[in-house]
C-alpha cells in the first residue's frame, strides 16, 4: 500500500498516493486543469505551460522542523513566487493548490499561454480534420483571451503539407511542440522514429526512418495530438467529427481483439450508403488501453470491398448465376443432406462465436466433421490452461515472467507486443525464444535462439535446470505466448502442448495473470477451438470426394493444392463476404454479413469474450452467418437457433463449461476505468473513445474451475531434411500481407510491398543472390517472383517465406534452389 | 330624403373608387413580366461564390451544414491538387447539396461560412415537381463564370496556393 498524501486544491481536500501529479490529484476531485503536453499514459514533460497553477507549501521552521502556524493555528502557507506547472509537480503533504477556478493569477497565466500558443497557429480550423474534437480549440474557447495582441503579419510560416510516410500527414504550422507524439513513440512504443529538429519557434517534427514514420503504432499519435498537426491519410478530409455516428466494435485483424469505435457516415462517394469512415480505439485498460495498431486502423475497408457478394449464387453449367435465397438454401440443403456423414464444415476464425457454435452443432447433428481452417495448432492446450479469468497483461511487472516462443508479436499482434514490452519496462522478466531475431529482442531479459525443429525441445528445457528455467520457476506470475513462426500445424500443436506442460509443471495455471496465450492468425481462432473446431493436418485429402461447407475461408485462393482438392469435392457451398477464388469453385455461394453489419462476440487470444455491434446497414441481401447456418440446418431437418444472436450465446453458455455464467448483458457491463478518457475532456486523453458498450468477460479455464487438467504430450517435430541444393523454407507472418482483409486498403499498399524472402547473408551469397535482388523461385509447378532480403539472424540454409504473399509454404519444406535465378537487380 | 339615400350612397362609393384609381399610386406588379425589387438583405436561393479567377470560395468545411437548423445541407469534401484545383487551399467541397424542401431561408449558413462562399441571393423563383429535383447540387448552386477558362477544376502552377485556407481579413478591422 503506498502512502497517501493529503493536499488542498481549490479548498477541496484530497488524498492521493504519494508520487501523484497535481493535475491528476485535481482530476480526482473533478477539477480539470487544462493541459496540452500532459497525457496520463506518458511521462510528464512540462512543455506547453498550459497547466499553470499557484502552488503553496506549508512553511517549515528551520530550527524545529515543524510547520509554522499562523494566528488561527493553521499551518502558514508559503506560495511560490511564480506559477507552477500542475503536470510536473508531484503532490506534497499539506500542499495548497489554487487552479484557474480560484486564482486570478493562474487564470491570467493560462490565458497568456493560449495567446502565445496561438501566435503562429494558422487558425485553419474550418479545414482541419481535428476541428471539432480539438483540445486547442476547446481550451482556447474556455481559457483563451479571445483577442491576440500579436501581429498577424509576423506569424510563423511553415510547411503545411508534409507526409510523414504514407499514413500520417504533418502540418508544421499547427504543431504546438508539446512532444506527445515523440514521447509516445519513444516511451510507449519504443520506436523513436520521429523527433524534433531545430529549436525555439522553428522547432519541428521530423521523421528519421525510411519509409517515413515506420511504426505500426503511428496512428495513435494522431489520437493524442492535441492539435491537428498529425492527421491520418485514411480520414483526410473524410468528414467533420461532429457528423460521424459512433458504434462499438472489435477489431478483426488479429487475436488481440482491440476494442474499437467505428465512426460511420452517409457518403455521396459511396453512392449514398452509410460507410465506416474511420476506426478509433475504444478504451479497455485490460486489452488495448487506449491504443490500436495501424493495421486495425487502416485496413478496415475490406467490409466495403468492391467484390462483396450481395445475392446468393448458384452454379449453373459452370457459371455462377444469381438466385433467390430459397433456391440457394434448398439446393445446398438437398446436396449436403445427401452426403450424410461425408460432410465437412470448414470454417475460419474470422467468424463470431455464435456462427462457429451453430456450424459445429450442424456438423455434429449430421455426423460430419468440423474443421478449423488454420495452419496453427495447439488450441487444445489453451482450453485447460489458457490465460485465467481476471488476468491483465497491464498488471504484470516486477517478479513476473513472460515467455514468448516462436512468435514475432510485432508482426502478428502489435498491441500484445506493446503490452509485453511495457511489462518488461515495469520490470517483468521477458524471455524471447525464436529461431531468428525479432523486434522484441531489444526488450528481452533473456534471448533464446533455437534451431528450426527444436521449438518443443527448447520449451522442455525451460522446465529443466538452467538460468532461463530458474527465471520461470521463480516467477510470481507467468504468461506464455506461443505462435507458429517458422512452423506449420504439427509443429505449433506440439509447441502448444509443451508450453502447457511448462505452465503446469511450474504451477502457473488456474490463477489470474497466469496461463497460455495462442498468437493465432485470425481474430476468433480461440473461439473456434472453444466450440470444438479442430484444424486438420491433411485438409486436401479430407475434402476430396466430400460435400464441403466452407465458411469465411478462402482455401483455394491460399493454396493451389487445396484448390485442386476442392475441384474433386462432391459439392461445395461457400459462405463469405467477398467473391474469393474458392467461391469460383463453389456450387452454391451464400452472401454473409460483415461484422460491421451485425451483432456477435469474438473470443480473443487472451480468452476474453467481447461483443461487437452493428454499425452500418446490411450489404445487399447478405445474412448473418449463424442465421444462414440455422436456415440451412432447418432445411436439412435440424433445429438451430437462427433468430437472435444472444439466444445462440445463451445456448452456448449452457452447453460449454468455459462460457458458463456469461450472457450478453454481462458482456456489455462497464466499470470505471482509469485514466478517464473520452468525456468532454478530450484534451486529457486524446480522441480515443470512452467504453460505453462493454469490457467483455474472460472465459474460465479447466484449471481455474478445478476440473482435471489433461494435456496431450508434445510430439517430437520432424523437419524435412533439405536435400542437396535445397534450402529449408519456413513460413513466417507479416503484419501487412496480401490477405483478403488488407487487399481493399490501397493506403497500405506501400507497407505491404512485394513478396520478400529472408536469407542469411551467407546462404544468399551461396545462391549468388544479393540483398534487394529479384529472383524467381518455383516449386510444385508454380512460380513466384520474390525479392531477397538478408538477415544475419536467420539460420544458414533457411529461407523465411511470408504467409499470404502468394507463395504456398505452410509447413517447413525443402525449397529447391536450382530454380533460383536472377531476373533483374 | 330617404328616397334618395341609395343613390347618394352609390355616388359616394363611386367617388371613392375613382379617387383611388386616378390619384393613388399603382401597387400591383405585373408578375412575371415585371418583378418587384427585393430588399438588400433579402434571403433567396443560395449561390456559391467564386473568386475573380474562377476558383470556388467554398472550402468544404461543412460549417454551413452544422449551422443549418433544418439539416438541409450536405457537404462532402476532397483534397485539391495543383492539377485539379477547385478552390485555393487544400480542401474543396466535392459534393454540395441543399434540400430546398427543407431550407427555411434563415441564413445561418451564410453566417457560419468562414470564406463568405455561400450567399443567399435574390432569387425566389424556385419550383420543382418532385422531391429529387428539390435537391440542388453544387453545379446548380455555383455562380456562373464569365469565361470558360474560369471553370473549375483548374490546372495551376505547382505551389501557387500554399495556404490551407485563403487568407482572410481580420474581422476586427
Amino acid at each position: 500500500m503506498t502512502d497517501l498524501v493529503t493536499l488542498t486544491i481549490d479548498g477541496k481536500q484530497v488524498s492521493v498516493p504519494a508520487g501523484t501529479l497535481v493535475v491528476e490529484a485535481a482530476k480526482k476531485v473533478s477539477i480539470d486543469v487544462p493541459v496540452f503536453c500532459y497525457h496520463p499514459k506518458l511521462e510528464p514533460a512540462g512543455m506547453c505551460r498550459m497547466c499553470l497553477v499557484e502552488v503553496g507549501l506549508p512553511m517549515i521552521d528551520r530550527a524545529t522542523g515543524k510547520p509554522v502556524l499562523d494566528d488561527n493555528g493553521q499551518p502558514k502557507i508559503n506560495f511560490l513566487p511564480k506559477l507552477e506547472t500542475a503536470c510536473t509537480n508531484k503532490v506534497v503533504a499539506g500542499m495548497v493548490v489554487k487552479t484557474q477556478l480560484t486564482s486570478e493569477k493562474a487564470r491570467s497565466g493560462q490565458n497568456s499561454t493560449v495567446e502565445f500558443l496561438l501566435t503562429s497557429h494558422p487558425l485553419d480550423c474550418p479545414i482541419c480534420d481535428k476541428g471539432g474534437e480539438c483540445p486547442l480549440q476547446n481550451l482556447t474557447m474556455e481559457h483563451g483571451p479571445g483577442k491576440s495582441r500579436f501581429l498577424f503579419d509576423e506569424k510563423q510560416r511553415l510547411d503545411k503539407h508534409v507526409p510523414l510516410g504514407d499514413l500520417i500527414w504533418l502540418d508544421r504550422e499547427r504543431c504546438i511542440q508539446c512532444g506527445r507524439c515523440t514521447r509516445f513513440q519513444e516511451d510507449v512504443a519504443g520506436e523513436a522514429v520521429i523527433g524534433f529538429a531545430e529549436r525555439g519557434r522553428t522547432m519541428q517534427i521530423v521523421t528519421h526512418s525510411d519509409p517515413g514514420f515506420d511504426s505500426v503504432f503511428s496512428g495513435n499519435t494522431t489520437d493524442i495530438c492535441p492539435v491537428g498537426a498529425l492527421t491520418t491519410s485514411d480520414f483526410r478530409f473524410g468528414a467533420r467529427p461532429w457528423e460521424l455516428d459512433e458504434q462499438a466494435s472489435i477489431c478483426t485483424q488479429c487475436p488481440v481483439g482491440c476494442n474499437v469505435t467505428l465512426n460511420t457516415r452517409r457518403e455521396a462517394k459511396a453512392d449514398g450508403r452509410i460507410v465506416v469512415k474511420r476506426v478509433m480505439p475504444r478504451q479497455n485498460e485490460e486489452v488495448n488501453e487506449i491504443w490500436m495498431c495501424d493495421k486495425g486502423r487502416f485496413a478496415h475497408h475490406y467490409t466495403d470491398a468492391a467484390n462483396r457478394i450481395g445475392k446468393p449464387l448458384i452454379n449453373k453449367d459452370g457459371k455462377l448465376v444469381k438466385a433467390s435465397w430459397k433456391a440457394a438454401l434448398d439446393l445446398a440443403a438437398e446436396k449436403l443432406s445427401a452426403s450424410k456423414k461425408n460432410l465437412i464444415v470448414l470454417a475460419s476464425g474470422r467468424l463470431s462465436n455464435e456462427d462457429l457454435f451453430n456450424l459445429k452443432s450442424l456438423a455434429d447433428g449430421v455426423g460430419g466433421q468440423a474443421i478449423l481452417y488454420s495452419d496453427m495448432g495447439g488450441g487444445e492446450a489453451t482450453l485447460p490452461v489458457g490465460l485465467s479469468d481476471g488476468s491483465n497483461l497491464g498488471a504484470l511487472g516486477k517478479g513476473d515472467a513472460i515467455l514468448v516462443v516462436a512468435s514475432d508479436l510485432y508482426e502478428e499482434a502489435p498491441i500484445w507486443w506493446l503490452r509485453v514490452k511495457q511489462a518488461a519496462d515495469r520490470g517483468a522478466t521477458l524471455i524471447v525464444a525464436n529461431s531468428r531475431g525479432t523486434k522484441l529482442d531489444k526488450f528481452a531479459t533473456h534471448k533464446i535462439r533455437y534451431e528450426h525443429g527444436q521449438e518443443t525441445a527448447t520449451v522442455k528445457e525451460l522446465g529443466g535446470k538452467n538460468k532461463h528455467a530458474d527465471a520461470i520457476r521463480k516467477a510470481g506470475n507467468l504468461v506464455v505466448f506461443f505462435g507458429n513462426d517458422g512452423m506449420g500445424l504439427s509443429g505449433s500443436t506440439s509447441l502448444g502442448a509443451a508450453c502447457a506442460h511448462l505452465l503446469k509443471d511450474s504451477d502457473h495455471i488456474g490463477r489470474p495473470n497466469n496461463g497460455l496465450v495462442g498468437v493465432w492468425p485470425r481474430v476468433n481462432d480461440q473461439g473456434a477451438w472453444e466450440v470444438g473446431f479442430r484444424p486438420s493436418v491433411n485438409l486436401a485429402e479430407e475434402i476430396k470426394g466430400k460435400a464441403v461447407y466452407i465458411v469465411g475461408a478462402d482455401p483455394a485462393g491460399d493454396n493451389p493444392a487445396l484448390a485442386k482438392a476442392l475441384k474433386s469435392a462432391k459439392f461445395v457451398v461457400v459462405q463469405d463476404l467477398t467473391h474469393t477464388a474458392t467461391a469460383d469453385l463453389a456450387d452454391v455461394v451464400l452472401p454473409a454479413q460483415a461484422h460491421t453489419e451485425r451483432e456477435g462476440t469474438f473470443t480473443s487470444g487472451e480468452r476474453r469474450v467481447q461483443r461487437f455491434y452493428s454499425a452500418v446497414p446490411v450489404f445487399g441481401e447478405a445474412r448473418p452467418d449463424f442465421v444462414i447456418t440455422a436456415q440451412l440446418a432447418r432445411e436439412m431437418g435440424y433445429i438451430l437457433e437462427g433468430s437472435s444472436v444472444s439466444i445462440v450465446f445463451d445456448i452456448m453458455s449452457q452447453s460449454l463449461s468455459a462460457f458458463e455464467g456469461l450472457d450478453y448483458p454481462l458482456l456489455a457491463e462497464v466499470t470505471v476505468q482509469w485514466p478517464e478518457v473520452g468525456h468532454g475532456d478530450i484534451y486529457y486523453g486524446g480522441t480515443s473513445y470512452e467504453n460505453k458498450k462493454g469490457l467483455g468477460a474472460h472465459l474460465s479455464s479447466a484449471a481455474q474451475r478445478g476440473d482435471a487438467v489433461r494435456l496431450a504430450s508434445p510430439r517430437a517435430n520432424k523437419l524435412p531434411k533439405p536435400k542437396e541444393n535445397e534450402v529449408l523454407a519456413v513460413p513466417v507472418t507479416k503484419l501487412y500481407d496480401m490477405g483478403n482483409t488488407i487487399a481493399s486498403a490501397p493506403l497500405l499498399d506501400g507497407r505491404v510491398g512485394e513478396a520478400t524472402i529472408a536469407l542469411n547473408p551467407l546462404t544468399a551469397a551461396e545462391l549468388g543472390a544479393a540483398a534487394g535482388e529479384l529472383i524467381r523461385v518455383g516449386w510444385n509447378g508454380s512460380q513466384s517472383e520474390v525479392r531477397v532480403r538478408t538477415d544475419a539472424s536467420v539460420a544458414e540454409g533457411v529461407a523465411l517465406v511470408p504467409r499470404s504473399f502468394g507463395i504456398p509454404v505452410y509447413e517447413p519444406i525443402g525449397l529447391p534452389v536450382r530454380t533460383v535465378k536472377k531476373v533483374k537487380a | 330624403m330617404r328616397l334618395f339615400d341609395p343613390a347618394v350612397q352609390m355616388l359616394r362609393g363611386l367617388y371613392e373608387t375613382m379617387k383611388q384609381m386616378l390619384f393613388n399610386p399603382v401597387v400591383t406588379v405585373q408578375y412575371p413580366e415585371e418583378k418587384r425589387k427585393v430588399s438588400r438583405r433579402f434571403r433567396g436561393r443560395h449561390v456559391l461564390q467564386r473568386y475573380d479567377n474562377g476558383l470556388e470560395k467554398c472550402i468544404g468545411c461543412s460549417l454551413c451544414a452544422a449551422a443549418c437548423p433544418s439539416d438541409a445541407i450536405f457537404v462532402e469534401s476532397s483534397e485539391n491538387t495543383d492539377e485539379k484545383r477547385f478552390s485555393p487551399g487544400e480542401r474543396y467541397a466535392s459534393t454540395y447539396e441543399i434540400n430546398m424542401l427543407r431550407c427555411i431561408y434563415c441564413g445561418f449558413c451564410e453566417d457560419a461560412c468562414p470564406t463568405e462562399a455561400i450567399i443567399l441571393g435574390d432569387n425566389y423563383e424556385l419550383s420543382f415537381t418532385d422531391r429529387q429535383s428539390a435537391i440542388y447540387t453544387k453545379d446548380f448552386l455555383l455562380e456562373p463564370v464569365r469565361a470558360a477558362s474560369m471553370l473549375t477544376p483548374q490546372k495551376v502552377a505547382a505551389g501557387a496556393y500554399p495556404r490551407s485556407v485563403p487568407e482572410m481579413e481580420d474581422p476586427s478591422f
